[in-house]
């Protein structure tokens, strides 16, 4: 009966059965319900962490495959068609990771907890679809429906301009992806109108059976780039994060930044590239401006917020900038790099956040002022803060450091001149967050409540320590996740490869430059 | 040809029971009226069970007057089945409100069998007939809040504008005639593919029967009726107005301009999709600004008829197909909307305005959830009927090449989310403005909102069903 095939739908069956095992639940049980919701999402980990041995790495295409009829009627052929690669196994193992965590981090969520636990079952299902679907249907259902359990949990559980985040979220995200839906569709009448299915129309782009014209292919490819743009989100399109990840609880901030805007950039490097190769190729100056934009645009205004958590979520709109130029150097170096970094920057800014939700929940305020010489009253929780600020900030020997080196390695090999301006970024980043830390740790205690602050118990640290190992096991051994990912980015590169010899003569694509 | 009675045994079915129904109001007891939904129920439970029964049979019947297709079967289930729930969800508020007459059964059955006919209707005069039948049924059933003078009103505003756009629908039919010597949609047909020029009355004529249509489809810019007409109507009958009376005329067109003006569709594509773009853009945007449900409801239901107008202008196999489908889908979504609403409203249709829904979600959790999930299938999002519905009703239009229709199309809907959202916020992330005891839930009630939910997800995650069904139909 069992067979490894069934894994990937198993990893979503499982948060599905725990979303109906949760509404079933007595809603004034809340020990119960917490426990059931963590073991659900322990189980989900389990789960993805049994995938993660079937997978072999050695090999780019996509592994445990199942490609199932969902429904075939009228003009349409649909079928549920998962399966993971490098990319999406990395991504498919920071989301099952971050959900744990995220179900520790809710303990003190006490107002309508049995809702609040399954919209975040009901979210980590969504967002496992996205990474592990390959049809385009399927994978459009799961990149909308996770809109919804994401806005309750903005909505109901938030601060205090919670519904004008929620609504800002919910509209901004789903305005960008309603455009998508119109370029799915064509592309499918494009494919002769067989199937959605995106390996096969892929490769039939890939050796010329699909033959988009070339303006057709860029309306396509921004449809699909402005969907993914705004998630991600890409200055000038970020203008909803600060609002969601500031007004969301910590948990839900955790998943936004960690999890959700990499499903802006997987769709670029699922879609995106690979679906409209010379369109990427003809348009990555543009997109890598709008990049390094953001990069120090998101750095500078980081650099002046009063209040941490805003701090941290523009802090995203520079360090995702810095993923979505390396995706655009489309170079080998470059693409691992973006791909590392969005998982450094899942674990770090998560860990961040759940930081910030843990100084919040004591104080109850999260402005820099009101704090000043935490290191004396809570060392276990500034010693943590720490460790974290310096992964984000790429100190060598943590994995922050990988992630942006080899972008800046693969930008460079593109232009000299991004480089240099993308490393100002990072000198940036180390400013506000070190500025930032010695603002709320260091010094004299100077204001009184700050005194009696409890350090981290056992719980808040148990959430902390495994965020820590992974950061100085991908700093220093990350030939352990690079593998994983080498023959995926080498794929996604031949896609590009003849489009970029083409276009691009002087580069060849493993990005030795080849002088002429 | 032949009579063939059996080509319309649905209606003849329905008809005797809203017969037996009107007469037999006089002698139940007049706390009682309520209960002849029971056997409304059953003759409209006969008549879908007969139209079932004769799936797939196909013929003519009344001397060509009847088409018997699995396009006007699909359309009566659909009828029927809206039917049966307005029935259904009416009983208790008859009971309610205190709206003692069992010829409200009645009224409806014999405005299904309205519908019945213009799905079935192969003859320009039998569909004439269907939409009167259809129509003066409606008139009555929109005043039967008798002590609410809006009710009036709103009956009064719907039956002289309805009157006038009869007219415009005769005017159009006369012209037809004029042009082409018959009313027989086939014969039509092969006047026009064999005339050598169109003469200038049958584009008057054309005009003139989408006015006729587009009124009672509520498009703009016919459309201004709708949220007073809905407003003022009692909360089951405003349910039948957006779901079935709309379908209706939408079915009837669709057979008219695909069967019967086939050659004349350069001039009637070009004149939908105008309406299309304004019909969207009107509904949603005027949606926006709403402060009571049913008017919002109502323009909600203009610019979902927007949307099926790009459907329709698909002119294809599939866009019939993505209208059948959408038309299901928008049914089970609009009535358990309507549903809810009604029991959230309490007696006299006392909370209606949006504000009202603040915090619902404390005192009816698993209303506001159907609601909200109702709302979110309005809004198109997937997994529920409503994502499939747009979905298939946009390819249709993409795979002829509408771009503009769709992406204009798109653009509404991301307007349309607003509103649907807003009184989800309302119900979900505000406090309860005032504190009342939890409003009685009927079991009548619960049945419908039950069946609509499950009805709701399920083509959303499987549509393949209806959708198979609605391929079979779409016969033109």
């Amino acid at each position: 009966m069992f067979a490894p095939e069934h894994l990937i739908s198993l990893l979503l069956l499982i948060p599905s059965a725990g979303v109906l095992l949760v509404g079933m639940l007595p809603g004034s049980r809340s020990h119960l319900l917490r426990g059931v919701s963590l073991a659900v999402v322990i189980a989900t980990l389990i789960c993805s962490l049994v995938i993660t041995t079937y997978f072999d790495p050695s090999s780019g295409s996509m592994q445990l495959v199942q490609n199932s009829l969902w429904f075939n009627a009228g003009i349409f052929h649909v079928r549920y068609h998962v399966g993971v690669d490098g990319i999406s196994l990395l991504l498919v193992l920071l989301t099952t990771l971050l959900m744990v965590l995220s179900i520790l981090a809710s303990w003190s969520i006490t107002r309508e907890l049995k809702l609040y636990l399954a919209f975040m079952l009901f979210l980590e299902l969504g967002m496992l679809g996205v990474f592990v679907a390959l049809d385009l249907i399927l994978f459009y259902v799961f990149w909308e429906v996770m809109l919804i359990p994401m806005y309750f949990l903005i909505g109901m559980w938030g601060g205090e301009q919670r519904i004008y985040a929620a609504v800002k979220f919910f509209l901004y995200t789903m305005a960008g992806s309603l455009l998508m839906l119109a370029a799915v569709i064509t592309l499918y009448f494009y494919n002769g109108g067989e199937n959605f299915d995106l390996l096969e129309i892929t490769a039939r782009i890939g050796d010329g059976r699909i033959v988009l014209p070339p303006g057709v292919e860029y309306l396509l490819f921004l449809a699909f780039f402005i969907a993914f743009a705004i998630k991600v989100p890409l200055f000038p399109f970020h203008t909803w994060l600060p609002d969601a990840h500031v007004e969301a609880p910590t948990a839900g901030s955790v998943v936004l930044a960690g999890v959700l805007l990499k499903m802006g950039t997987y769709g670029l490097l699922r879609f995106c590239i690979p679906l409209f190769p010379a369109a990427s190729i003809q348009l990555a100056p543009v997109i890598s401006i709008l990049a390094l934009i953001g990069i120090v645009y998101g750095a500078l205004v980081a650099m002046v917020q009063p209040d941490v958590k805003k701090l941290v979520a523009y802090s995203s709109v520079s360090h995702l900038g810095f993923v979505v130029l390396g995706i655009f150097a489309l170079n080998f170096q470059s693409i691992q790099g973006a791909l590392y970094q969005m998982i450094n920057h899942g674990l770090s800014t998560g860990g961040l956040f759940l930081l910030v939700g843990m100084l919040y929940d004591r104080r109850h305020t999260r402005m820099i002022s009101d704090f000043g010489g935490l290191a004396h009253a809570t060392p276990r929780l500034a010693a943590f803060f720490m460790i974290v600020t310096l992964s984000s900030i790429g100190l060598p020997g943590l994995n922050g450091f990988v992630g942006e080196f080899l972008i800046l390695q693969g930008t460079f090999l593109r232009s000299s001149t991004w480089a240099a301006i993308a490393a100002s970024g990072m000198v940036l980043s180390a400013v506000y967050m070190l500025w930032m830390y010695q603002r709320v740790f260091l010094g004299e205690i100077t204001h009184e409540p700050n005194r009696g602050l409890k350090d981290l118990n056992s719980r808040e640290t148990l959430i902390l320590l495994p965020l820590v190992i992974l950061f100085v096991w991908m700093g220093i051994y990350s030939q352990s996740f690079l593998r994983l990912m080498d023959p995926s980015v080498e794929n996604v590169l031949q896609r590009v490869e003849e489009f970029q010899d083409r276009l691009l003569p002087r580069y060849r694509v493993s990005g030795e430059y080849d002088g002429s | 040809m032949d009579l063939e009675y059996t080509t319309l045994l649905p209606e003849i079915i329905l008809s005797l029971s809203g017969i037996l129904l009107m007469m037999s109001a006089p002698m139940v007891d007049r706390e009682r009226q309520h209960s002849l939904g029971y056997p409304a129920l059953l003759g409209i439970g006969t008549a879908f069970a007969a139209t079932v029964v004769q799936w797939g049979l196909s013929g003519e019947g009344f001397y060509g007057m009847v088409f018997q297709d699995s396009f006007s079967q699909l359309c009566k289930l659909l009828f029927l089945f809206s039917a049966a729930a307005i029935t259904l969800s009416a009983m208790s508020y008859l009971e309610r409100e205190k709206l003692l007459h069992g010829e409200f059964f009645a009224l409806l059955s014999f405005a299904t069998v309205g519908m019945c006919l213009m799905a079935s209707s192969a003859d320009l005069i039998l569909t004439f007939l269907g939409l009167e039948i259809l129509s003066v049924s409606t008139y009555i059933l929109v005043a039967f809040r008798e002590k609410d003078p809006k009710s009036t009103e709103s009956a009064l505003k719907y039956f002289i504008l309805g009157a006038f756009s009869t007219a415009f629908l005769l005017y159009g039919i006369a012209f037809i005639y004029g042009a082409t010597g018959t009313t027989r949609y086939t014969q039509v047909a092969d006047f026009l593919s064999s005339a050598s020029f169109y003469p200038l009355a049958l584009a008057l004529g054309l005009a003139l029967i989408a006015v006729g249509f587009g009124f009672k489809a509520a498009v703009t810019p016919f459309h201004v009726w709708t949220p007073d007409v809905y407003e003022g109507a009692p909360l089951p009958i405003a349910m039948h107005l957006a779901v079935s009376s709309k379908a209706a005329a939408l079915v009837a067109l669709l057979r008219i301009f695909y069967q019967m003006l086939p050659d004349l569709s350069q001039q009637w594509e070009g004149m939908l999709s105008i309406s299309a773009v304004l019909t969207m853009a009107v509904g949603n945007i005027a949606a926006l600004t709403q402060t009571n449900i049913k008017r919002m409801l109502a323009y909600s239901s203009i610019a979902h008829a927007g949307y099926l107008l790009v459907g329709f202008c698909a002119n294809n196999a599939s866009g019939v197909q993505a209208m059948l489908f959408y038309l299901f889908a928008y049914a089970l979504m609009n009535v358990g909307a309507f549903t809810v609403i009604q029991v959230m409203a309490r007696d006299n249709e006392r909370f209606l305005s949006i504000s009202d829904f603040r915090g619902t979600a404390r005192r009816h959790p698993y209303l506001s959830a159907a609601l909200a999930s109702f709302l979110v299938s309005l809004a198109g999002i997937p997994a529920t009927a409503g994502f499939m519905g747009k979905l298939f009703m946009f390819a249709a239009a993409i795979e002829s090449q509408h771009y503009t229709l769709v992406v204009i199309a798109l653009l509404a809907s991301a307007v349309g989310l607003y509103y649907y959202l807003r009184v989800i916020v309302l119900m979900y992330m505000w406090e309860p403005s005032d504190i009342l005891e939890p409003a009685p839930v009927p079991l009548s009630a619960k049945i419908v909102i039950a069946i609509m939910i499950i009805g709701t997800f399920y083509l959303g995650i499987y549509p393949k069903p209806i959708l198979d069904l609605a391929s079979e139909a779409a016969i033109f």
